[in-house]
């Protein structure tokens, strides 16, 4: 039985049409009911699916429901079906349970909103989009969804699109996102032209079939060439290097987008998509080498744009590029599993972080500025707590989810085992961006929760706890930030304690076995010692612990004197980083500029001026004047007629006479 | 099926033409009986092409349903109708868009409605006559006619400078037709000679064996022709124009049908006629697709008029469907068959929406704009809908066709596939662009405040575009299913010719037979 996957994305996309169509009509409750319902539903068929995947044996688990022939010309083939295997289960669990939690989050966040019922429809038509991304059988129902997504994230960020920034930034995302499609487009036509299918199965059975009958090596040019333009399309949508640049703008939408669309879920199908096609990228090293190095780069370089953000909102943004490039360096250094299990652990801990920072926006009446806040440790306990507690997890300090999660990347960026010495050099760089992470992180912390208010008195008089289903959602992200992490502790640790399996590798460890098969077919994987292992373990702690401390230093013993003398002292390293290393203004200079002024050129110059101006009504001037000419020998005068025929004869007679 | 149903379908409007000359058209209410008849005609003519659709067979890759009277024996010319999976959905497409367009212009033409709905009629049956002539003098007869109540649509009912607008439309297409006239003519004098058959039969010229030169030459006024028409870049100018002056019926039906009559003119006559000359100016044609695509984009992103930025856009999307002609696999040419029906639906559609807030504001000037998506929601929605099957967002019309071309283009020539790709990202950005122009932001010119949203017969001549834009991208099959056979056999007939004649240096040996040739002429 598993004809009943499509219920899953049914349900969000009939929450969509109802209220999209009806919400006006309905009424509040009528809306808020229908959107949380729908993805209700769609989170428990999810589930049910699940079990089924688990009740059956390891090599049986995939469930495969198509449900029509889509497109078929000649020899392209593409059903509309989906697929659940392990991999596909994890994500459709996140995906629904958190939409589901920030649904009801929205309830409380949205309620006097006039366009409530829009923002409903769009969540849902968002949750309906993702579920395609991450169910669809393949690369093109992946597509879809890859590109639905990016539709409802544009209506989102615009939601209030009243403002210009706010249908700006909707506009950048989108548009980013195309540049990033054409890279994906172009990758899913060299997987075509290669396998003759986009379908996963055949895909990867050919891929592994054809390395086998050596018809393609390793590190082929043809598997580079599509595995990096697959990527091109996650730098886009997951906001790596260099196509990050509108994820902080898009922080322009409701909070709660922000967490699940530009946080929890969406941002993260790049690494969805590279986890899934972990056959071909095995097959090119080159292109992991790529996609971890910029990864990697992308994850320090976000980290240090972080530090000097003062928007709330901005300093989670740029916190989530930097994730995002751990969940990068992951998939890049062949650890699938591992950047899965830290999309995981970073879904629960990043839509806590945005959700409080919502709480609090709410709080201070829309207010984002972080120097205005201060001190709401007090007035918002369970905002504070839980806050804390996705902090703790981001900085890596155990137990803590994410303390697990990226120290498995890490410590496989360390045995990377494809380029060994690049490895480490990833590690070094993971590794400082970790303790710059637990710094501006605290800094957060402890500009908004701690030391004295330093708003308005009208805001003051306001800030209060949020609602019940505001913070509820709350309560469960954060025990899911401190517990999620449980389910990968790894064997290092496990032995200790009595056994703990790895709970999430062994589950997904079949969807990644052929890579590690011919990963250990390729090279030889070193071996390191425990006592290497702990003292990784041990630094990346120590790491978090000293940002924690300098953050302290900083902000909160200091707070008053030292940030604005330490502004001063390295002004030129303040400005760069402050204004995010300008990549906005150049990319707008070398990039939007150029082709707005050739756009204009094109069309006042050459198409005005010389195609139609010269081209077309050249000859229709040339015909009107020569005309125009003419009809002067034509004037009605006796004269002139006279004077014209006695020319003609002397012509004449000169040309018979005088030419002898 | 014996009943000439391609006969009844093509000449049904012009009943309803007879019924209207005997109308008056004094008060407003002999107006809307006009207006009714003519819509009543579309609508009856659309049923009645229903009927094609029920006894097409998708499994003939020939022409069906086809009429062969002889019309003037001694030149042998013949009434010769048919229909194969290449025309079949334009025919639809035909009888689907006139009655849409019949109803936008209810309120939108107050002057001479007698005279704009025979027009519009007569428009119709040319259309369709075109796209089933299966004689040359017949469809150079339908081809010729078309011109005609378009000129006076755009040069009576049309803007400002519509008179310039009129007549730059009918030089520009006369040039090329008279060119391929020439050439038709041409056509049967070889084939005269060869066989000592006097006719005008397309079929029949299929196996007519040309001099190389000759081929080359009447491919390239072929090509010039429908150039015109589709157009391609450098020849598109006159379609800003004719857009921009046009009234909102002009141009849909404009986007709508006679664009494709360009790229029909390539798939029907000049690529299986003269397969040789098709291959040699392949290179040429893909080059100015791709530019094309490029170039339209550009330019409608900078474009302070709507109208004028669908116009270009225009250029880009057509783009696409030369390019899957040319490409010549299966992918391209159905991928660019089904992006002529999406380029009638989604463009028909834009300009159908410019028209309802031209009606009601009486200027296309975004700037005049901003704002309005909180005033008129619903017209909003609409839009939206139908700048994302404009732009190929999946699960929209958009990106079946865009997606089929682009992959049938990349297993052959990867570059121009690249290159046209990025067309798809500058799509992007001038439709969204524009509408974040028109839609977004606050409402800062007061004569937007008050401006009613889609009425009843709006949404009614809406919702089927819309419907078709969800229905072609989601069951692309649907549509697909009845073009294989007939675009298979279209491969067939253009390459199997082509490798016949292919040589090595095929394209020098062609240069250096021109240069034979000219010497020839100046004795």
């Amino acid at each position: 039985m598993e004809n009943y996957i499509f219920l899953i994305p049914l349900f969000p996309l009939v929450g969509f049409l109802i209220n999209g169509l009806l919400g006006q009509r309905i009424g509040k409750g009528g809306v808020f009911f229908t959107a949380c319902s729908a993805i209700g539903f769609a989170f428990v068929v999810a589930l049910f699916a699940v079990v089924e995947l688990v009740g059956r044996p390891v090599e049986e688990r995939q469930l495969i429901q198509v449900l029509w022939h889509w497109i078929a010309v000649g020899d392209v083939h593409v059903e509309l079906g989906f697929m659940i295997d392990q991999l596909s289960a994890v994500m459709i669990l996140i995906v629904t349970g958190i939409s589901f939690l920030i649904h009801i989050y929205s309830v409380g966040y949205m309620h006097d909103d006039p366009s409530y019922w829009r923002y409903f429809a769009y969540l849902n038509m968002f949750v309906f989009f993702m579920c395609l991304l991450v169910l669809g059988k393949n690369y093109l129902v992946m597509f879809v969804g890859w590109e639905g997504v990016g539709l409802a994230s544009y209506l989102l960020i615009g939601f209030w699109y009243e403002g210009d920034a706010n249908a700006d930034a909707g506009k950048k995302a989108f548009i980013v996102n195309r540049i990033g499609d054409f890279g994906f487009v172009l990758g899913m036509f060299v997987m075509f032209i290669t396998f003759g299918s986009l379908d996963y199965n055949e895909v990867f059975h050919k891929a592994h079939e054809m390395f086998h009958e050596g018809a393609i090596t390793i590190n082929a040019p043809v598997m580079i060439a599509m595995c990096l333009l697959l990527f091109v399309g996650a730098t886009g949508k997951s906001a790596q290097i260099p196509l990050y640049v509108w994820l902080p703008d898009a922080m322009a939408g409701p909070t709660p987008v922000s967490a699940l669309i530009h946080a929890a879920t969406m941002v993260t199908a790049g690494v969805y998509m590279v986890a899934r096609s972990n056959i071909l990228y095995t097959l090119a090293p080159t292109a992991l080498l790529v996609v971890s190095l910029i990864a990697v780069a992308t994850a320090l370089m976000a980290a240090t744009i972080g530090i000097l953000q003062n928007d709330i909102k901005k300093v989670l943004a740029y916190s989530t590029v930097s994730q995002l490039g751990y969940m990068f360096v992951g998939v890049g250094v062949t650890a699938y599993w591992a950047g899965i299990f830290h999309l995981m652990t970073h879904a629960f801990f990043k839509a806590c972080l945005f959700l409080c920072s919502g709480s609090v926006i709410h709080a201070m009446s829309g207010d984002q500025d972080m120097r205005h806040m201060g001190g709401l440790a007090k007035k918002m306990p369970i905002t504070y707590i839980t806050m804390l507690i996705a902090t703790l997890a981001i900085a890596g300090i155990p137990p803590f989810a994410a303390f697990f999660s990226k120290d498995e990347i890490l410590w496989k960026a360390f045995t990377f085992p494809y380029y060994p010495v690049m490895g480490k050099i990833i590690w070094f760089v993971g590794t400082l961006a970790a303790g710059i992470t637990a710094f501006y992180m605290f800094r957060l912390i402890f500009m908004t929760f701690h030391g004295e208010f330093r708003g308005t008195e009208e805001q003051a008089h306001h800030v209060h706890e949020s609602p019940v289903t505001m913070t509820f959602p709350l309560i469960v992200l954060a025990f899911l930030s401190l517990t999620g992490g449980w389910l990968g502790i790894p064997h290092l640790i496990g032995q200790h304690l009595g056994h703990v399996p790895n709970i999430l590798e062994t589950f997904l460890e079949p969807v990644f076995e052929h890579s590690q098969a011919i990963v250990s077919h390729a090279v030889v994987i070193p071996e390191y010692s425990h006592g290497v292992e702990w003292t990784l373990m041990g630094s990346s702690v120590l790491v978090g612990v000293i940002g924690i401390c300098l953050a302290y230093f900083i902000y909160m013993a200091h707070a008053k004197d030292l940030p604005a003398k330490l502004a001063e002292q390295y002004k030129l390293h303040y400005d760069l980083i402050y204004n995010k290393y300008y990549v906005d203004e150049i990319y707008y200079v070398m990039i939007v500029l150029p082709i707005y002024h050739f756009s204009v050129f094109l069309w006042k110059v050459i198409d005005a001026f010389f195609i139609d101006g010269i081209g077309v009504n050249g000859p229709g001037w040339l015909v009107k004047r020569s005309s125009a000419g003419l009809r002067h020998i034509q004037n009605g005068y006796m004269q002139t007629y006279g004077a014209y025929m006695c020319l003609g004869a002397v012509v004449i007679l000169w040309f018979f006479l005088g030419a002898h | 099926m014996n009943a000439p149903i391609l006969t009844y379908v093509t000449f049904l409007p012009l009943l309803g033409v007879l019924a209207i000359l005997f109308l008056p058209q004094k008060s407003e209410q002999s107006k809307n009986i006009i207006r009714g008849v003519a819509l009543v005609t579309s609508i009856v003519t659309f049923i009645v092409s229903l009927w094609i659709y029920a006894g097409f067979n998708p499994d003939i890759a020939g022409f069906q349903m086809v009429e062969n009277h002889s019309w003037i024996p001694s030149y042998g010319i013949s009434y010769h109708l048919g229909l194969d999976g290449i025309s079949f959905w334009l025919v639809l497409l035909t009888t689907f868009l006139t009655p849409i367009t019949i109803l936008s212009t209810w309120s939108a033409i107050e002057k001479r409605v007698k005279e704009f709905q025979i027009a519009m009629l007569v428009l119709e049956t040319a259309m369709l006559g075109t796209f089933v002539a299966l004689d040359l003098f017949l469809f150079y007869v339908f081809w010729e006619l078309m011109l005609i109540p378009m000129y006076l649509i755009i040069g009576v009912w049309g803007g400002e400078r519509r008179i310039y607008a009129a007549i730059k439309f009918f030089l520009y297409t006369a040039v090329g037709s008279l060119l391929m006239l020439v050439c038709i003519i041409g056509l049967v004098y070889f084939h005269k000679e060869q066989t000592g058959v006097l006719t005008f039969n397309l079929l029949e010229f299929l196996n007519t064996d040309l001099p190389r030169l000759y081929e080359l030459l009447f491919f390239a006024s072929f090509a010039f022709a429908f150039a015109i028409k589709v157009p391609m870049f450098p020849l598109h100018t006159w379609l800003p124009d004719a857009h921009v002056e046009a009234p909102t019926a002009g141009s849909v039906i404009l986007a709508g049908i006679l664009l494709k009559m360009g790229t029909y003119g390539y798939i029907r006559f000049a690529m299986p006629l003269f397969p040789e000359g098709c291959a040699f100016f392949t290179p040429a044609l893909i080059t100015l697709s791709v530019i094309g695509i490029i170039y339209g984009a550009l330019v409608a992103m900078v474009q302070p008029d709507i109208k004028k930025l669908v116009a270009y856009s225009s250029v880009s999307h057509l783009g696409y469907c030369m390019l899957g002609l040319f490409v010549l696999t299966r992918q391209g040419v159905e991928g660019s068959i089904l992006q002529m029906l999406n380029h009638g639906i989604s463009t028909g559609a834009l300009f159908l929406l410019v028209g309802v807030v031209y009606e009601r504001r009486h200027t296309r000037l975004i700037k005049e704009y901003g704002g309005i998506a909180k005033i008129m929601p619903a017209y909003a929605t609409v839009f939206l809908i139908v700048t994302l099957s404009s732009i190929g967002v999946p699960s929209t019309n958009g990106f079946i066709g865009e997606f089929l071309i682009l992959l049938g283009t990349f297993k052959v020539n990867k570059a121009a596939a690249v290159l046209a790709a990025t067309g798809v990202i500058l799509g992007a950005v001038y439709m969204l662009w524009m509408f974040q122009r028109v839609f977004y932001g606050k409402v800062t010119n007061p004569k937007n405040l008050n401006i009613p949203d889609l009425n009843l017969r709006e949404l009614v001549y809406l919702a089927p575009l819309i419907v078709f834009i969800f229905w072609i991208g989601l069951f692309p099959n649907f549509f697909l299913n009845k073009m294989h056979k007939s675009v298979d056999h279209f491969i067939g007939q253009v390459q199997v010719t082509q490798h016949q004649l292919a040589q090595v240096d095929s394209d020098y040996a062609a240069l250096d037979s021109i240069k034979e040739i000219i010497p020839l002429r100046s004795k």
